[in-house]
């Protein structure tokens, strides 16, 4: 029994291994990104809300020019990183289409806390012509969609450099040993005290970096919390709801696990 | 009149579920079937409120999945439940599987019941992999691709069987259709054949650590085994909940929360998690045919099994070298299952080659030759016994 359960315990660590082989085999040319200590990514860690809304400020200010955000809408901020009000602002900055009215025509209105974070190009092929042929993908589930997505977007923002000796690139792309293959069409957007953040925060390259990527993991996953707050629930309450049924069970058996089996042959020969 | 008597098959299923008694001897590897049951319980209820909010169109699915996610009350639960739902699936049915193996559940008087828990396990398969394909992200675009294009290996009519189930000349929005359609319907056939699977393993009782006949000592399964099957759901929500609440997406691939995009190949085309080992069986043959042709032999000879099971003895506890290499054979397939996720190059290819030809020569020639050589000890070592009397 010891023996099964020991090869059972073994083949626990081997199933993660065969899983995480398959992802680490990917994009073996790029640097692996640094594990950062993300409070956010801890079993029970949250968002830090002020930095949710410093990383706003960032997206809007910085990257909303190239890349969009589309999955989010302006009734999401509220009670994340703008009170309704300013969520309402916000919104009402950027004039939407609607329609069509009574007439037939297509109208320009200001923004409602129900429409979508605006697309920075009308379609794909806008976006390549503007960017140099490369087409700024949508940031909505960004880290989701990258391993270890949170590490890999910041030390992307703050791994620019000059390339190494040998090393070749083509004019209008630029240098980064963590994008896959080295040669990324973004040039490198952060510099310090290029914003200004609204609560006073220095905003240095790497404050800006962390703060963009706490926000893009909420958007990519705005459950988060509850999630995490539900799992905490189910786990306590499973794990008493376990303990009361091994009790129940191991009850139930007494009899059968204090059984005598008398083995008595009738004659000897 | 009681209804159980107006439903004659009804009373078969609650004799089968309720009135029928066990071997007192089976340990805790017996809860895997009664866990997956509640899989599938869990993936049907999932899966139904899912198609509610799910829109089976190349432009909108993707959408409307994180919409599920970011929209629909506790849609993320029910999402994240599915997705791991599949993954837990066929985890424990792994576990379920080899505990056969160990113990020769196959043999007779089990072999139906074997047989149909090897159709319900390629029907599975075949549902976890339309599943996979309906959210629409890029592993679901190209693994779509890679998979369906398998039947282009068919002699003759390959070519226009994929396009028959394409039904185009890509994988598109007609694929995506049919896909969803046949995912909703598949798991209603597999709740039947779980059905048979019950009521043809009612037939002679479940097998037991020791591999004796399961009459000799048997104890009711209400409440005993109601006991401890509620424990084991227990268990094994404990853990589930630990992956869809915490690692929701672990045993997932990024890739697919991108959009599907038939003009960008992933740089790495790898399947779901638990078909790993079969897609390194299928990737070690070098024609496509032959690798085709391997991977499903690599699942329906388990259906050969009963017949190729020579030992007189039927479980390994009893069985010292066929416990050796039950374990080996475990050992192999993690070794199968790392190795479908490796890139094609030295030395993983031929590790492959290797780890194939075990996995087939395991069935075919190492386990009857193990059962004949213990069979000739037994009879040496009790006619050295006579002797000495």
């Amino acid at each position: 029994m010891s023996v099964r359960l020991g090869l059972l315990a073994l083949s626990g660590p081997a199933l993660y291994a065969t899983v995480s082989s398959a992802k680490k085999m990917e994009n073996s040319d790029a640097l692996h990104a640094p594990h950062y200590p993300w409070h956010f990514n801890k079993p029970l860690g949250t968002f830090d809300h002020a930095a949710l809304r410093r990383g706003f400020e960032v997206y809007k200010q910085v990257c909303a020019s190239c890349h969009g955000l589309s999955r989010v809408a302006f009734r999401n901020l509220v009670g994340v990183t703008h009170t309704a009000a300013e969520a309402k602002m916000l919104a009402e900055e950027i004039e939407f289409q609607d329609g069509p009215d009574e007439n037939g025509d297509m109208f320009m209105r200001p923004g409602k806390l129900s429409d979508y974070f605006p697309e920075p190009y009308a379609n794909e092929n806008a976006a390549r012509a503007a960017n140099n042929g490369a087409y700024p993908p949508d940031l909505s589930l960004m880290t989701k969609a990258r391993h270890n997505g949170s590490d890999y977007l910041f030390a992307l923002l703050m791994g620019y450099c000059e390339p190494p000796g040998g090393v070749e690139i083509r004019d209008g792309l630029h240098y980064n040993p963590y994008f896959p293959g080295g040669a990324i069409g973004m040039a490198r957007q952060l510099f310090d005290d290029m914003i200004e953040y609204d609560d006073g925060t220095p905003a240095t390259s790497s404050q800006m970096a962390k703060d963009v990527t706490e926000f893009l993991s909420w958007a990519a996953e705005p459950e988060m919390t509850e999630r995490k707050l539900m799992g905490l629930r189910a786990m306590v309450l499973m794990t008493f709801a376990a303990a009361a049924t091994w009790y129940i069970k191991r009850h139930r058996w007494t009899v059968i696990k204090n059984r005598k089996v008398v083995y008595n042959p009738m004659m000897k020969n | 009149m009681k209804l159980s008597k107006r439903l004659s098959g009804l009373s078969h299923l609650s004799s089968a579920l309720v009135e029928s008694s066990l071997p007192a001897n089976i340990s805790y590897f017996w809860n895997f079937g009664s866990i997956l049951g509640i899989c599938l319980v869990i993936q049907i209820a999932s899966g139904v409120v899912l198609a509610m909010h799910y829109t089976p169109h190349v432009d909108l699915a993707f959408i409307s999945v994180e919409h599920i996610m970011r929209d629909v009350n506790l849609g993320w639960l029910i999402r994240y439940s599915h997705a791991n739902g599949a993954s837990f699936f066929f985890m424990f049915v792994y576990v379920h599987i080899a505990r056969g193996l160990y113990f020769g559940s196959y043999t007779k008087p089990r072999v139906f019941v074997w047989s149909i828990g090897v159709i319900i396990f390629l029907i599975m398969m075949g549902t976890a992999f339309l599943g996979y394909v309906l959210p629409w992200g890029q592993m679901s675009f190209w693994a779509a691709t890679v998979i369906t294009n398998m039947l282009s290996a068919i002699p003759w009519i390959g070519q226009d069987f994929v396009q028959f189930v394409w039904g185009g000349f890509s994988v598109d929005n007609a694929t995506l259709n049919r896909f969803f359609s046949l995912h909703y319907l598949l798991p209603f056939l597999l709740a039947g054949l779980v059905i048979m699977h019950i009521l043809a393993l009612h037939k002679h009782g479940s097998n037991n650590p020791m591999g004796f006949e399961s009459h000799m000592d048997k104890t009711r399964l209400h409440d005993l085994f109601t006991v401890k099957d509620i424990h084991g759901f227990i268990l094994f929500f404990l853990l589930f909940s630990f992956f869809v609440f915490f690692y929701p997406n672990v045993m997932g691939h990024p890739d697919n929360y991108i959009p599907a995009n038939p003009l960008v190949t992933p740089a790495h085309i790898v399947p779901e998690w638990y078909f790993l080992p079969f897609y390194a069986i299928l990737r070690s043959i070098p024609s496509k045919l032959g690798g085709v042709i391997a991977m499903i032999g690599a699942i329906l000879i388990l259906l050969a099994l009963p017949f190729l099971h020579t030992a007189w003895v039927r479980s390994a506890t009893f069985r010292p070298i066929h416990k050796f290499l039950f374990w080996i054979f475990v050992g192999n397939f993690l070794i199968l299952g790392y190795l479908g996720g490796a890139p094609m190059e030295a030395p993983y290819t031929i590790v492959g080659v290797y780890s194939t030809v075990f996995y087939f020569s395991y069935f075919l020639i190492i386990n009857p030759l193990v059962g004949i050589f213990e069979n000739v000890m037994i009879l040496l070592f009790s006619f050295r016994k006579r002797i000495k009397c």
